[in-house]
């Protein structure tokens, strides 16, 4: 190249418009996404803070009104936020410790040589397939009032408000199983044998090696399912309106059910109230989750 | 693990009892030791059993209530054999459910989905790992910060905008907020980082421009992130219930995941075509779960997924 003949101003103005250019196509890669994001994240959450500080007529014939935080705080402190704020908690509580528990049984029970093993690895793994929507409906088959095979099991009663939303619940434990074993397969794969074999030959049993050498080197695995879990409970609202509408008695309304409000008893204000509400729950469990992906990739996979 | 794996069950004289497939050479080793060996495998093939067998209860529950007729199966006393089986049962599920619509709907809405994140997120993933341009980190910030935004969260804002924009009932509605993600953008850059500089700098001596060097090099070198990113976004976007749920008022407008909440509406002597439209739900993804196992476990494993 002529580079080095030519005098510095030119190779600075060269360099220059080379970094010009780099720029203007790092914006032009940026925008498409930018779009999306700014229009279909950003700008709706500058709307719910629009509707949460404005009353809406319910049948938008007039024109919204002004409140200030008045709404917003009414509603976050409204029987209904708090409601949908336990069920959902209790959907977590439900699903979460009782998920990550039967992940790690059933990836312990299948991390071992054993003819046809692979079969039961890809058992454990097929409930991988089903959507919340199918897992409503198998589950529907199971504990569904009228017609369930699982009807007449009193901890299982939809009809029952105290038994329901741990009913509905067990539609997520199972179809996250899936995941749950395949995350915790695949850090159980990751513990080196020569770890688990010195840790044998210094005398320690099965139960010692477990908890002191498998267990913390899966621990982050289990704190990313433990996050995914969460979130996932935070966002249950399929399984709720296939198998029990919300009912009986509200006992199944979770947050975002209130949100979504399908039988329309809420206003808009109202609702983007409690969508302010999720949203900081939200970000305070993807704040977390951002610093587990973040430390993951440091130490790569 | 192949290797290992003949290793074990040649089960050399040296270790078979202790790796457990001693029973070839049982004759030779104190009987103890070998009998120990069998019970162990034996009792670990229980439990695994066992634990299939509760996995699958559900699936099989619903194969079953797919192919009995509704009415005669509850007559019956709900055994747990199918009770008048009907095969025509999936076929119905097609012309009477509208099922072929919504699955058509669905496949549109999910590779429009796919196609459209695989070019937003490997675009913006360049732009992060191999250009210079001021506030690069702010932006950086915006995209990671749309991880606080999900779908849940923005819904009836969403729903708004999308009405306004005259798209409600639409293949645009379905698909314009999920364009772009967050987790895509992520991981490819992440692939890309892993690039050495070395090669980009080489690349640029023989004249390889930013477009080439990206599809050329940068792309090809990520392959297996990319291809499990297409895996489990493809999860992500066939599986979506919530906003597909509120973007439509009209039942043709359904994909198949929503289509499916008409079982709580459905009479009790047509369930059976509510249960197996679930099964033809779930068919494509069985299908990717087979063929793409390793893709989904690492997508699994590398980012959060949604169901």
């Amino acid at each position: 190249m002529s580079a080095p003949i030519s005098p510095p101003t030119t190779e600075r103005a060269r360099r220059l418009r080379t970094k010009l250019k780099d720029a203007a196509l790092g914006y032009a890669f940026l925008l498409p996404a930018l779009v999306v994001f700014g229009v279909f994240a950003y700008y709706p959450l500058y709307r719910l803070v629009y509707y949460a500080t404005h009353e809406q007529s319910r049948f938008r014939n007039r024109p919204p009104q002004w409140v200030g935080t008045e709404q917003l705080v009414d509603t976050l402190r409204s029987q209904d936020f708090i409601q949908g704020l336990t069920h959902s908690g209790l959907y977590m509580i439900y699903t979460v410790p009782l998920g990550l528990f039967l992940g790690v049984v059933l990836a312990v029970s299948t991390h071992r040589r054993l003819k046809g093993i692979k079969i039961f690895q890809t058992i454990f793994s097929s409930t991988v397939a089903s959507s919340v929507a199918v897992a409503s409906v198998v589950f529907y088959t199971l504990v569904n009032p009228e017609i369930g095979y699982f009807k007449d099991v009193a901890w299982l009663d939809l009809s029952n408000p105290s038994s329901a939303l741990f009913a509905v619940s067990l539609s997520s434990v199972w179809q996250n199983l899936g995941l749950t074993f395949i995350v915790v397969l695949a850090a159980l794969q990751a513990v080196p044998d020569e770890m688990i074999e010195a840790a044998t030959l210094d005398g320690y049993g099965a139960v010692r090696r477990f908890f002191r050498i498998t267990v913390p080197l899966i621990s982050p695995a289990l704190l990313f399912l433990a996050i995914v879990l969460v979130v996932v409970a935070l966002q249950a609202y399929a399984q709720i309106e296939i198998l029990t509408q919300g009912g009986p008695a509200g006992s199944t309304e979770t947050l975002l059910f209130k949100i979504a409000d399908p039988r329309g008893v809420r206003s808009l204000g109202e609702r983007g109230s409690l969508s302010l509400g999720l949203f900081v729950l939200t970000a305070a469990v993807a704040g977390l989750q951002y610093s587990i992906m973040a430390k993951r990739v440091t130490y790569g996979d | 693990m192949a290797t290992e794996l003949d290793h074990t069950s040649d089960g050399t004289a040296g270790s078979g009892a202790d790796t457990g497939s001693g029973a070839r050479d049982a004759p030779q080793r104190p009987s103890g030791d070998a009998l120990r060996a069998v019970l162990s495998n034996l009792g670990t093939y229980l439990i695994l059993t066992l634990l299939s067998i509760v996995i699958l209860f559900p699936i099989y529950m619903l194969i079953l209530r797919a192919l009995s007729s509704p009415l005669r199966y509850i007559a019956a006393g709900q055994p747990l054999y199918p009770v008048d089986v009907q095969w025509d049962v999936f076929a119905n599920a097609f012309t009477q459910a509208n099922l072929g619509r919504s699955l058509w709907l669905s496949f549109i809405v999910t590779m429009v989905i796919v196609l459209a994140q695989l070019l937003t997120s490997t675009l913006a993933a360049y732009a992060f790992a191999f250009l210079e341009f001021p506030g690069k980190t702010l932006m950086f910030v915006v995209v990671i910060g749309t991880l606080l935004l999900p779908i849940e969260v923005t819904l009836i804002a969403n729903v708004e905008i999308i009405r306004s924009l005259g798209f409600l009932n639409s293949t645009q509605g379905l698909t314009l907020p999920f364009l772009a993600t967050a987790l895509g953008v992520f991981l490819i850059r992440q692939g890309f980082l892993g690039i050495p500089r070395d090669l980009r700098d080489a690349s640029e001596l023989d004249g390889y421009g930013h477009m080439r060097f990206l599809f050329r090099v940068a792309v090809p070198m990520t392959k297996p992130l990319i291809g499990s990113f297409v895996v489990i976004s493809f999860l992500g976007a066939w599986n979506q219930y919530v906003w597909p749920r509120f973007a439509t008022t009209e039942d043709e407008w359904q994909t198949v995941q929503v289509a499916l909440r008409t079982i709580s509406s459905e009479n009790p002597d047509q369930l059976n075509l509510g249960f197996a439209a679930a099964i033809i739900a779930a068919l494509p993804l069985l299908a990717l779960l087979i063929f793409f196992q390793r893709q989904i476990v690492r997508g699994l494993t590398a980012g959060a997924v949604k169901g």
